[in-house]
């Protein structure tokens, strides 16, 4: 599997030989790939830009799409943009947060769940708005964090 | 690669059939007699508007329909509403459409002829007649021209961006005027940034013009990073095509051959909606070599963000699209001058790009007769927060708050109190209640200490506390913070700390001077754009809401939002004793037996409001 990743990595770093300022579009791909970056591929990303390592760490900290550790299977991303958040986005991750009994931006010990507040995801009129893997649930409640955890609790 | 004469004939081909796309339009003789519109934005999608568009598709087909034409398009405006379905030519406006809805529209109203009440938005004019779409009041005050096809066209068919007359504006420019003489339409236009700023757009076309050098880029912000803002989005995926032609006549007009869009990871539909775009504007020979055959050479490539917001301050994006850490560098240099690889560069947002085709087609004058003496135009403005109708609206500039939070947003439901408007996001300022009739421009925001920004309006009613809308702002800029310069990364910190005194209630007055000071110093010594505007949320709240800031130094969260400020308690008279809140309490700070009144343990209560939810005769309150 992971052999798989890297043959597959291997032809996008290829690919991006010639793209003026490749390092970033290499880190994005490497994530879609491996879901987060491990060390051992941001090496291989600085080695082969002959770039140091900090150079890539320091991109993959500055910005918040990367990743430095596994993430959990079910991903629940809750929007705390601004009109979320004055329709009481603020009160729903809190909620995630009790349940889960981990903080935003950590995943529970069992590696099931990662709580996440993301920023504005565009979805305004459906606020207050929360992603779990990928799919949207629009105006949700603190009573509905309820029902979205039983869902994925029996799933 | 097509010639001009060929992309004539698809724009006449396929013209009858758009112009059919609007209310009460004749239907010529072999034409679709109907035209079924989905929404296809971010919003709409959401709300599962994919599957009502294939559910449309295939009943159709089944019952052998062939002569009405379903489309997806981009968005419409009224995302609250969503999903949204429009059927022209009768212009019936359908909201809040689920997937199972499609047979009952297909077999009543596309078959019938009857149009299906139920589903209908219900606003009825003085006969008591449904409103069709142009009529309703969150249309009828706006005027659309960088929305123009936004919900009427397939974006993702460049036919149909073709025959609203695509690519035109392009010919026109290259083919009969000089570069200066675009450049000099565009400074008579009128035209400023819609990025926030507002600088004047035909000026910074100048500039990179004049720069010394033959490599030169375009580039286009498309990293909207303001929390509630979604304008840009909403015209990318509506009309990619009309941003891609205007970056050609910016190519042309400044002599550059590369453009590059910077766009957001977090707008999957828009990302892909462009990559379609470019790769049938290529297949046209409208981009490449000798694009149109006019002996011009553009060639664009998609850059995408990763999550930072002061990415959107143009040389922080010039950084990362060159694949480094998103800081801003100093200016000067400006990006004109040095920018994207060194080279010089325009950069202009999303929505300036918008105005700029029908600035060439239907000249200065015409875009200039909108709006007011120093901003003309439209501008478009995402609608969020508590109002009945959210979403995204067109309005000339200078319309007044009052129109936009009243007419077109409808007000704040459940008959509560408008109490303030935000705009600029973490950058402007709160506009309150007292200042509804402000005229919305540029110079008018700026001198009642707001901004234009990008957009975003979010408006805020009496239940919400304007301090803590003051902190989570700033809580927002201080974690965006790229951390380069000393006034914003610590200054911005400490702010915050006062700021969170304030809401635990264990702050003074004179702390309020203190932080009033801090505000101005961020402002004056901050590198980029972020740290300059950063305090603004917290100066414009200190100035127009001060009595309760001063309420907080006293205790007191009027709004009831501030937890530290905030407890809980049982109201003897009205509770029954059901032990619904006790058995609800997640820390068991209740307690109380069957039938006797219950009372809340204050050391215990995490305030996290559950019991007053659940409490079947709201005798818990704040």
């Amino acid at each position: 599997m992971t052999e798989e990743k890297d043959k597959q990595f291997g032809e996008v770093l290829e690919s991006l030989k010639d793209v003026p300022g490749p390092v970033m579009m290499a880190m994005q791909k490497a994530q879609e790939i491996y879901g987060y970056l491990p060390i051992e591929v941001q090496l291989r990303i600085a080695d082969y830009f002959g770039v140091p390592l900090a150079t890539v760490y320091g991109i993959a900290t500055f910005y918040s799409q990367f990743r430095l550790e596994q993430p959990g299977q079910i991903k629940i991303a809750v929007c705390l943009g601004t009109a979320c958040y004055v329709k009481g986005s603020g009160g729903v991750i809190e909620k995630f947060g009790r349940m889960l009994g981990v903080e935003p931006g950590h995943t529970t010990p069992d590696g099931r769940f990662t709580l996440e507040a993301t920023r504005c995801i565009g979805c305004c009129g459906l606020a207050p708005v929360l992603t779990v893997n990928g799919e949207v649930y629009g105006k949700v409640t603190e009573d509905s964090v309820d029902e979205i955890m039983a869902k994925y609790n029996n799933a | 690669m097509k010639t001009l004469k060929e992309l004539q004939e698809i724009r006449d081909r396929e013209k009858g059939g758009l112009d059919e796309r609007c209310e009460g339009a004749t239907v010529t003789e072999g034409a679709p007699r109907a035209h079924v519109l989905v929404c296809g934005g971010t919003g709409c999608t959401s709300g599962n508007s994919k599957i009502i568009y294939d559910n449309f598709k295939t009943l159709l087909a089944e019952k052998n329909v062939t002569d009405i034409n379903v489309i997806m398009t981009g968005c419409f405006g009224l995302c609250s509403k969503g999903p949204i379905v429009v059927v022209y030519p009768d212009g019936s406006f359908y909201t809040h459409v689920k997937p199972e809805d499609v047979a009952e529209i297909v077999d009543a109203h596309l078959i019938g002829g009857a149009p299906v009440e139920r589903l209908l938005h219900a606003e009825k004019d003085a006969d008591g007649q449904m409103k069709s779409i142009n009529d309703t009041d969150f249309y009828k005050s706006q005027r659309r021209v960088v929305l123009r096809n936004c919900g009427v066209i397939d974006p993702e068919n460049i036919d149909e961006y073709l025959a609203r007359d695509g690519y035109k504006a392009y010919e026109k420019a290259v083919s009969t005027m000089t570069q200066q003489q675009v450049i000099d339409e565009i400074k008579k236009s009128g035209l400023r940034g819609r990025g926030g700023a507002g600088f004047p757009t035909g000026m910074k076309w100048q500039f990179t013009h004049d720069a010394p050098g033959t490599d030169k880029y375009v580039a286009c912000n498309a990293d909207e990073g303001d929390p509630g803002a979604f304008m840009d989005r909403s015209l990318l995926e509506g009309d990619p095509h009309a941003v891609i032609e205007a970056m050609m006549i910016a190519g042309y007009a400044v002599g550059a051959e590369r453009g590059v869009i910077y766009v957001r990871a977090e707008y999957p539909i828009a990302v892909h909606r462009l990559e379609v775009a470019i790769k049938q504007a290529h297949e046209y020979g409208i981009l490449g070599d000798n694009a149109l055959g006019l002996g011009h050479k553009f060639e664009l490539e998609l850059r995408l963000g990763a999550g930072a917001f002061v990415c959107g301050e143009e040389t922080a994006l010039l950084n990362s699209s060159e694949g480094k850490r998103g800081e801003p560098r100093q200016r000067p240099p400006f990006p004109a001058v040095k920018g994207l690889f060194g080279k010089p560069t325009l950069i202009n947002n999303v929505e300036t790009y918008g105005n700029i085709t029908q600035i060439i087609l239907n000249g200065a004058d015409w875009f200039a007769s909108v709006g007011t003496e120093k901003s003309k135009g439209t501008k478009v403005f995402a609608l969020g927060g508590k109002l009945e109708n959210v979403g995204l609206v067109e309005i000339p500039m200078g319309t007044t708050l009052r129109t936009i939070v009243e007419d077109i947003g409808g007000g704040c439901p459940h008959g509560k109190k408008f109490k303030a408007a935000q705009t600029g996001g973490p950058s402007g300022g709160c506009i309150p209640a007292s200042l509804i009739d402000t005229p919305i421009d540029y110079d008018s925001l700026m001198a009642i200490g707001s901004m234009m920004g990008s957009g975003g309006l979010i408006v805020m009613d009496e239940d919400n506390c304007m301090v803590d809308i003051a902190k989570f702002f700033l809580e927002f800029t201080v974690d965006e913070s790229c951390g380069k310069c000393t006034p914003c990364r610590i200054g911005n910190k400490r702010l915050l700390e006062m700021l969170d005194k304030v809401t635990k209630g264990e702050a003074t007055l004179e702390d309020l001077d203190k932080m009033e000071e801090l505000c101005y110093y961020i402002k004056e010594n901050s590198l980029c754009g972020l740290g300059q505007t950063a305090p603004n949320p917290v100066l414009s709240t200190l100035r127009y809401f001060r009595d309760e800031y001063e309420a907080h130094c006293n205790g007191k969260c009027p709004a009831g939002v501030c937890k530290a400020l905030v407890s809980y308690k049982v109201d003897p008279e009205k509770c029954i004793g059901c032990t619904i809140c006790a058995r609800n309490c997640p820390v068991g700070a209740i307690s109380g037996s069957v039938k006797q009144t219950h009372s809340i343990d204050p050391k215990k209560c995490i305030k996290c409001g559950v019991c007053a939810s659940k409490c079947p005769k709201g005798a818990i309150s704040k």
